[in-house]
């Protein structure tokens, strides 16, 4: 057993894990997309709204292709076998995130084709599917897919020589067909939403957004409670996937998929993963709580949901790869099922790749840096007439 | 059988739409790389003299790169997630190497470029003129470091170094980090790609200002951006020409079949010219007797010049690398395709006879198998063809691609000079067929830059890595119907951005920066 490449395959799982974690927050970008014409009124109240949220749509955007890029370099396994056979899933995901891409950009300018409002339904498009479809496709991280993999395949010559397939027909849509992969979707397109009527009130001054914020937050905050405790109670009780934790290192570990309470026992044989998802719980629900219960306009809930919203998927993704849990299982051929130990890249790669990462607290400080520099004043909208650049 | 036909299907569809993605992609890009160093430059010049003119210039060049960055973005995450999509068994065989420059390229370059493209547009009220001035030039930087990691891949895949197959993973794996890195396929492509970029911004900046001068407006914006982009263009040009001078040394060695693609050369022979221009026979097919050009115009002994720094040395066409027998650089024989496929044949069996052998417990059995697995190795991906003829890419596309590249190449280098010698001349006026031929190099400096890639990508098939996986055995298990459903609906969406785009485009254009011609 070589204890350092264990600590390699944790140690970027756990990155993978932070980097979704980030991506689901910074999908308020998203959220706040959907409720361009909830919140604004006005053609000027759209486009304050929306140039809020277009300074910040292109870290979203980055995320998401860094996400894809850390997947392929530490569990290239996943990749070739999620994106190589749920195609159509991680299509759909791909044309909504171009459409936002162009949106912004093209919106406001003169003589671009297909006018401003076309612009603004790509972005709530991108905000409606764009959550929806990432969220489902995580809940298959904890109910499962349709594939197998098989390594020697890549040497059956004139026959099929494909290492991971997908065994449906409908490749990777049928995930839908799972209510607990669906209310993680809805949970995160709501969730998605109050972080993004939050981002709003924190950085735009208006009262009269910030009124419509404060309201519309409520009705949100329901349903997301309603869709993200049926998934936690769900995925809590259901049998899991996974190994024995002393096959830790070992690729060619038995999957079993009658581990009964397998997610709620990973948290208490992780209590500090645990105590990250309760902290995070209850940062969302402070920063949700804090605003709508605070008589005045209280603007700095984004801060406690922000972090919440990291801690908690952070923790849900470490309880889906660590502790012997089979993070990508297969109904299909359950021995084919993914773990961090089966599906990463070699020693060698994760080491390279570990001097690399010690430059992400570099990146992360230069971030909040220049984010700090740009978001110092509040958007008012005299700010949408004075900007030389406009969304 | 079935496979065959499901293969030769999925693999087309998955080849045009990864294609279709990687030219709409490249139309963005090679803009994006130039005309932020040359705002840099501009926005330097503005902050040590102060005068709000270059200010005015720096803003109307950055709306023009703010329209074009959106969708060089856009296509960029289409293309990253296709690698996974559509080439699933490319993605394990040799994701361990692969994916890495992918992940260094997020993490180092896209938050760099990301973050600081944000100051650049939002910041001009928020921070100083010399914070504003660092974000403009790491935006630049960032772009920039992103093509280098994306290059390293793509070199890697031309030129696979740096790693060793390991049987019980069935994949590629990374064993020497700086080889990857420093890969000299992988160094000259980069220079070569990025370079190309600043000469392709470099034309379009001279193309629009062309196009004021012609409209008499604007005029000294439109020569003082000329100035800027003629320099910039021509110090790129001759870093283009050398390091396009390298490529073709480093082709011939490691890619031969894609330099005698390149020049329509079937039969290898001693002191090969180079083929100026020529018309290579319709039809033309490897092991028929027609003439390999139905016209051609030669520079003597050229291309063995180019590709081995001498000028008698043999240059091997496809007729000899076909049947080898010829004599390589270190003095062996060269064998034939044929041969190869029978080795690469054996190297698959062997992998064959290891996994099962491991899967017994047999290790004596299985570390035979080894042994003949590594001695064959190095043809493994031969050994997926059937017809030796399937290794031959499309010789009409790669000849004519390399030929638009390289005389439109000179045509840009032509109009750098032409430009920077009137702009300095003392009331140097610019002729109107100048402004015309800028603008018309407008269009043609996109199809040079296409070119180039058609050359680099097309010349490399059937391999999605050279010599080890062909595409056949790279693809995903998919319906074919479901990729080109895809490709049909990314087809209509990049056609109606790339319309929007140019609409909106030639609107600012015209709007252009305001500025009275007041003196700089």
């Amino acid at each position: 057993m070589d204890t350092t490449y264990i600590l390699l395959q944790q140690y970027w799982w756990f990155l993978v894990s932070l980097l979704g974690a980030l991506l689901v927050f910074l999908m308020f970008v998203q959220g706040g997309q959907t409720l361009i014409y909830t919140l604004g009124k006005t053609e000027d109240e759209r486009t304050l709204i929306i140039n809020c949220l277009g300074h910040k749509w292109e870290f979203t955007f980055t995320t998401l292709v860094t996400f894809g890029g850390a997947f392929f370099a530490s569990f290239p396994l996943f990749y070739s076998t999620s994106f190589g056979g749920a195609y159509w899933v991680w299509m759909a995901i791909l044309l909504f995130f171009v459409v936002q891409a162009v949106s912004y950009e093209f919106r406001s300018k003169a003589n671009n084709l297909l006018g401003k409002k076309t612009y603004e339904w790509f972005l709530i498009l991108n905000g409606l599917f764009g959550t929806v479809l990432v969220g489902t496709a995580v809940g298959t991280f904890f109910t499962g897919s349709m594939f197998s993999v098989s390594q020697e395949k890549i040497a059956n010559l004139g026959g099929n020589m494909t290492i991971s397939q997908w065994e449906g027909p409908a490749y990777g849509l049928e995930a839908v067909l799972n209510p607990i992969n669906v209310a993680l979707g809805l949970a995160v397109f709501f969730l998605a939403r109050i972080l993004g009527m939050l981002y709003i009130m924190n950085s735009i001054d208006n009262d009269r957004i910030l009124a419509r914020a404060k309201k519309q937050l409520l009705y949100n905050t329901i349903p997301f409670l309603v869709f993200f405790l049926f998934f936690t109670v769900c995925i809590m009780l259901k049998n899991g996937f996974g190994f024995s934790v002393e096959d830790a290192g070992n690729s060619k570990a038995i999957i079993r998929d009658d581990l009964p309470y397998k997610y709620f026992n990973n948290f208490i044989q992780m209590p500090v993963v645990a105590a990250l998802f309760l902290i995070g719980v209850v940062g969302v629900l402070w920063g949700i709580g804090s605003t709508l219960f605070v008589r005045s306009i209280y603007t700095r809930g984004i801060w406690f949901a922000g972090v919440g919203t990291v801690l908690t998927v952070l923790a849900l993704l470490l309880n889906a790869g660590w502790n012997g849990t089979a993070y990508y299982p297969s109904t299909s051929d359950l021995q084919s099922s993914l773990t961090i130990y089966n599906s990463s890249s070699s020693k060698f790669t994760l080491t390279a790749m570990s001097v690399v990462s010690l430059f992400i607290p570099f990146v992360l400080a230069y971030i909040a840096c220049m984010w700090r520099l740009i978001n110092r004043k509040k958007l008012v909208l005299n700010d949408i007439q004075t900007e030389s650049h406009i969304y | 059988m079935l496979d065959n036909l499901f293969l030769s299907s999925v693999v087309e569809w998955s080849r045009l739409q990864f294609a279709l993605t990687a030219m709409f992609h490249w139309i963005f890009v090679p803009f994006t790389l130039g005309i932020t160093f040359m705002i840099a430059i501009m926005e330097t010049i503005y902050v040590k003299t102060g005068n709000e003119f270059w200010k005015k210039t720096v803003k109307f060049w950055m709306t023009i790169f703010g329209i074009n960055f959106a969708v060089g973005i856009a296509t960029g995450l289409i293309l990253e997630f296709e690698f996974g999509t559509n080439w699933s068994n490319y993605s394990w065989f040799v994701g361990d190497i692969f994916g890495a420059p992918l992940a260094i390229e997020g993490i180092l370059a896209f938050f760099m470029e990301t973050t600081f493209v944000a100051v650049m547009f939002f910041g001009w009220n928020k921070v100083g003129r010399k914070t504003h001035l660092t974000a403009s030039w790491l935006t630049a930087f960032g772009a920039n470091l992103s093509a280098l990691w994306i290059l390293v891949a793509n070199g890697w895949m031309q030129n696979p170094v740096g790693m060793e197959f390991n049987p019980d993973t069935a994949r590629n794996e990374m064993n020497n980090f700086w080889e990857v890195l420093f890969n000299p396929t992988a160094i000259t492509k980069f220079f070569h790609t990025v370079t190309s970029g600043y000469v392709l911004a470099a034309i379009v900046v001279i193309g629009i200002s062309a196009w004021f001068l012609l409209r008499g407006r604007e005029l000294l914006f439109a020569k003082k951006s000329i100035l800027v982009a003629s320099v910039f263009g021509l110090l790129s040009s001759a870093v283009l020409i050398f390091t396009g001078d390298s490529s073709a040394h480093n082709v011939a060695h490691t890619q031969p079949m894609k330099l005698a693609a390149m020049e329509g050369l079937y039969k290898g022979q001693e002191g090969t010219g180079f083929s100026m221009f020529g018309i290579p026979t319709p039809g033309k097919k490897y092991g028929d007797d027609k003439d390999a050009f139905v016209f051609n115009l030669e520079f003597p002994k050229l291309l063995s010049f180019l590709g081995y720094r001498n000028f008698n040395a043999f240059v091997p066409g496809i007729d000899d690398l076909m049947k080898g027998g010829f004599k390589e650089e270190d003095g062996s024989i060269a064998i034939s395709v044929e041969e190869k496929i029978r080795r690469g044949r054996a190297a698959i069996e062997a992998y064959k006879e290891y996994s099962e052998a491991k899967k017994k417990g047999n290790e004596v059995v299985a570390e035979d198998a080894k042994a003949r697995l590594f001695n064959n190795f190095k043809y493994y991906g031969y050994g997926y063809f059937n017809d030796p003829s399937g290794i031959i890419p499309n010789v009409p596309l790669c000849y004519y691609s390399f030929r638009i590249m390289v005389w439109l190449g000179f045509l840009f280098v032509f109009i750098f000079v032409l430009s920077l010698w009137i702009v300095l001349k003392k009331n140097g006026n610019f002729q109107k067929w100048i402004l015309y031929l800028s603008i018309l190099s407008v269009p043609l400096v996109y199809i040079a830059s296409q070119a180039g890639w058609v050359v680099a990508e097309m010349g490399r098939q059937p391999w999605t890595i050279q010599d080890l996986l062909p595409t056949i055995a790279a693809v995903s298990r998919i319906d074919s119907s479901s990729v080109m459903i895809t490709f049909f609906l990314f087809l209509i969406l990049f056609t109606i951005l790339l319309i929007a785009d140019i609409k909106i485009l030639f609107t600012q254009i015209r709007k252009g920066p305001k500025i009275s011609n007041e003196s700089v």
